[in-house]
């Protein structure tokens, strides 16, 4: 496992460093063709600065930014005990130094993420739609693959690497804007300069470029991301089939996530747009192959056995870098959880579904008042009149709200 | 004059040489106390695990014994399990007793099925979860320490890792392996 993180920095750093140089390079040449050859420091610095600012922004409250946009609600142990009780588990099996945060996101397509820029840090996130559509063991899966996201490390990747490619198409978008529309008082007032008009051709063209190359670069590493993760949670449950059968009923919803955008969008487990082809754009493998992965490991739940399983389905050379093969021991599948479907399931989902939303309208300030004859009112706050009329029995309740 | 500049440059060569050995001593010194630590710290999360667990069966006991009136053997198992599990002394003692408890305690949750009333009940189903949770939390806390206690192991027996080992006394550590007949049972295969 500690080799797979050394490998992965190393990785991540020579991923935002060519990514670095792609930005700086932007810079630099549209100061050029914007100034000319005075204006390629002024261009580097402006692109390293808004570069800079980005990432401080990120690192002091990124998380924090996603969970909010994403609309997540942390929740605690007794809104959803099994959650909690599956996020433990995986803390232990990885030996977090602390537990991850739980949240709860209420949208109805199944999906999670993992959030945190240090695995003592760290956040999980995972919808109503999941909650409601897999069972024990599948939920397993779902939160050893964060879990081993954060254990990889791929969480601070993917933020340093998100805001480096938003920088890069920020500049890009300026640049074009900016030339599109400005550029004919320029060219007149100005001397016809050969130089610095091909100057500006070369710029546009890398303005057009560079976000391309760099969502290529980013794209790619965070598919293989995937599949690592992948790895990870089969050996952290030591289960394939909990997260395949998972994979399964999470690619098979039609429901689009609400909230998930290009750049956030690998820090979910499965890609949050529906219906996308697997290409060089593709934030996730196919989840099919992923699948098919999985579902291929029949002896044991280490790395190999995922590295054997992924070249036989794939026929392309292992996912797996070498030096973290070396280490792995042997490791055993275990066998369907017989436990994990302890209760009528239905039931007991549509409960916690209650029970999640009745967290969610007390957050809100809502009055819960429990009639006599059974039925539970809900008020929001402010209402008009502080007098209540059950629909069912007909009492009239006083309303005491703070 | 030459000669000195020899017997300097022996010298230097000298202190550069075990310079780098006390580098290197310390380096593996400190990575087998990082591992020393990592193995106790695992072997405290199964203990934190285990007490729990022995914490909720007295709850799940007496949820149940109202449902389950000829029952009583599956209990009287499950409670001497449990004192035996809570007088363990060391890793061998319990891994034998808490391997027993998890035996018992799997027959009990099978009987279960023969008690529509008792699944029904709100408070044995969140028992139930609890159960299910902490044996699990209890495996998975297992796992990570043989994988913390085999990284450990091959530390203190590989070379060179091995002479620093011998020389602060860094002794190997035993596995925490659950001694349950139903667990060594080959798995059937079904085609």
């Amino acid at each position: 496992m500690w080799e797979q993180i050394r490998i992965n920095k190393r990785n991540s750093i020579i991923l935002l460093t060519a990514m670095a140089g792609l930005l700086l390079g932007l810079g630099g040449l549209l100061g050029y063709a914007f100034v000319g050859p005075q204006g390629v420091g002024v261009g580097i610095l402006i692109a390293g600065g808004v570069w800079l600012v980005m990432t401080l922004i990120s690192f002091s409250s990124g998380d924090q930014i996603l969970l909010a946009s994403s609309g997540a609600v942390e929740v605690t142990p007794e809104v959803h005990p099994m959650l909690f009780n599956i996020v433990e588990e995986m803390k232990i099996a990885a030996q977090l130094p602390a537990m991850p945060k739980v949240y709860i996101i209420p949208d109805p397509s199944p999906n999670a993420f993992a959030t945190g820029r240090n695995p003592s840090k760290a956040a999980v996130a995972v919808t109503e739609g999941l909650l409601a559509k897999l069972n024990r063991d599948e939920l397993q899966g779902v939160i050893a693959h964060e879990v081993s996201h954060i254990v990889h490390r791929d969480i601070l990747f993917v933020t340093l690497a998100g805001i480096m490619l938003g920088t890069i198409v920020l500049l890009a978008d300026v640049f074009l804007r900016g030339t599109i529309y400005g550029s004919h008082r320029r060219y007149s007032s100005r001397d016809n300069n050969n130089a610095q008009g091909l100057m500006i051709i070369i710029a546009l063209v890398a303005a057009i470029l560079a976000p391309l190359m760099a969502q290529i670069l980013y794209f790619a590493l965070s598919r293989k991301r995937e599949f690592l993760a992948d790895a990870g949670a089969v050996r952290l449950t030591r289960y394939p089939e909990g997260l395949a059968s998972a994979l399964e009923k999470i690619s098979g919803s039609k429901v689009p996530m609400q909230t998930a955008n290009k750049v956030t969008a690998p820090m979910y487990i499965s890609s949050p747009f529906r219906g996308a082809k697997a290409n060089l754009f593709s934030t996730h493998p196919s989840a099919e192959q992923r699948i098919h992965v999985l579902r291929a490991m029949m002896h044991g739940a280490n790395y190999q056995d995922y590295d054997q399983a992924y070249r036989s389905v794939t026929g392309k050379s292992g996912v797996i870098p070498a030096s973290a093969l070396k280490e792995s021991e042997s490791v055993p599948t275990r066998q369907a959880d017989t436990r994990s479907e302890p209760q009528p399931q239905a039931a007991a989902r549509a409960q916690q579904r209650i029970r999640f939303g009745d967290f969610i309208r007390q957050q809100q300030g809502f009055a819960f008042i429990d009639c006599p004859c059974g039925v539970k009112l809900k008020l929001p706050p402010n209402l008009p009149t502080n007098k209540v009329q059950c629909p069912r029995c007909k009492t009239v309740h006083t309303v005491t709200q703070s | 004059m030459a000669g000195l500049g020899a017997m300097m440059m022996m010298f230097l060569l000298l202190g550069g040489l075990v310079l780098v050995a006390a580098v290197v001593v310390i380096g593996i010194y400190n990575g087998l106390v990082g591992g020393r630590n990592q193995v106790d710290n695992a072997w405290s999360q199964i203990d934190v695990q285990l007490k729990r667990r022995h914490d909720l069966i007295p709850n799940l006991v007496e949820t149940a014994k109202g449902y389950m009136q000829h029952e009583r053997q599956t209990f009287e198992s499950i409670t001497q399990a449990r004192s035996q599990a809570m007088g363990a002394k060391n890793v061998a003692e319990a891994s034998k007793a808490e391997g027993a408890l998890t035996d018992a305690l799997s027959k009990f949750m099978l009987v279960v099925e023969n008690y529509p009333d008792l699944k029904a009940n709100q408070n044995f189903l969140s028992l139930q979860e609890t159960l299910t949770s902490t044996e699990n939390k209890i495996a998975f806390a297992r796992q990570a320490y043989n994988d913390a206690v085999l990284t450990y192991n091959n530390k203190t027996q590989m070379f060179p890792s091995n002479i620093v080992a011998g020389m602060f006394n860094f002794t190997k550590r035993d596995f925490f392996e659950i001694e349950s007949p139903a667990e060594r049972e080959v798995p059937k295969v079904k085609f």
